[in-house]
């Protein structure tokens, strides 16, 4: 049962997939707009958050923390990463045909390559079944 | 002592990307480890509720423990983006998050990392870095 995801389980992973990578590239540009934040001038990270962008930004990856917190309830971590990082295609297809962006041959292969880890991911199971151990070991996190 | 400054910054740089790394991996299989103990969302929201559900979360130690992590991680890749490029930055923490995640799942979490799942990891490496080009 549990190898076959449901349709709301689909959309938890789609908010996964959008939240992270839209929310990065509010805080990329948001940082563009502070400035240089060097060791010696840390206060300008307090600022940063009165900057919109990064507002906007963090508001996203509380909303991704929550997908990504609800998707690990059913599904192991090594399965969500190519997930998370079908975000940065989602930006550069975005990028390309929304913003008509140039992206380059290395761009491509890129979005190729995701979109094959995607693929051999999608195909396996989602979870990995600990019948005799479960609580005992998980919590021993590190 | 007078490093040369471009030897320094570039330690700097590399020092930044690895905190940011580890500090993610840290973060994310903490708080895999919080809901492999809770257990599927859907069931304990179904029993007890939304407000349930959320708390059985936020008093999970480990949950605590791994979003202290990341917001440390947060920080850093904030600091990481303004001591470096992000074109350099976000695909090397990324990638070696991706590398870090799959050995510390396998090794802390339990997770059967076959040779389907390496090989995704394979491709979403060097996917990210292809795309940071």
């Amino acid at each position: 049962m549990k190898h076959r995801l449901k349709p709301t389980q689909y959309a938890v992973l789609i908010g996964v997939m959008l939240t992270a990578s839209v929310g990065d590239t509010f805080l990329s540009h948001g940082m563009g707009q502070v400035g240089q934040v060097d060791i010696h001038h840390l206060g300008l990270l307090l600022i940063a958050m009165k900057n919109p962008w990064v507002i906007l930004g963090i508001v996203l990856l509380i909303c991704f923390f929550a997908c990504y917190l609800t998707a690990l309830s059913w599904a192991d971590l090594t399965f969500l990463m190519p997930s998370t990082a079908f975000g940065y295609v989602i930006v550069a297809l975005l990028g390309r045909f929304w913003l008509h962006e140039h992206l380059s041959v290395y761009r491509w292969l890129g979005v190729l390559c995701i979109v094959c880890g995607v693929g051999f991911m999608a195909n396996g199971p989602s979870k990995t079944e600990h019948p005799e151990l479960d609580l005992m070991d998980a919590g021993v996190g590190r | 002592m007078t490093a040369h400054p471009h030897t320094s910054s570039l330690l700097l740089t590399w020092l930044c990307i690895l905190a940011v790394a580890v500090l993610a991996v840290t973060g994310e299989v903490l708080t895999a480890a919080a809901m492999n103990q809770i257990g599927d969302f859907d069931v304990i929201r179904a029993r007890s509720g939304m407000k349930g559900a959320v708390l059985a979360v936020v008093s999970n130690p480990a949950f605590v423990f791994g979003s202290l992590t990341m917001m440390l991680n947060f920080f850093m890749m904030l600091f990481a983006l303004s001591v470096a490029d992000v074109s350099l930055v976000a695909p090397a923490t990324a990638s070696l998050t991706y590398i870090g995640n799959a050995f510390a799942a396998r090794i802390f979490l339990r997770e059967n990392v076959n040779r389907r799942r390496w090989i995704a990891a394979a491709f979403v490496i060097l996917g990210v870095i292809l795309l940071s080009k």
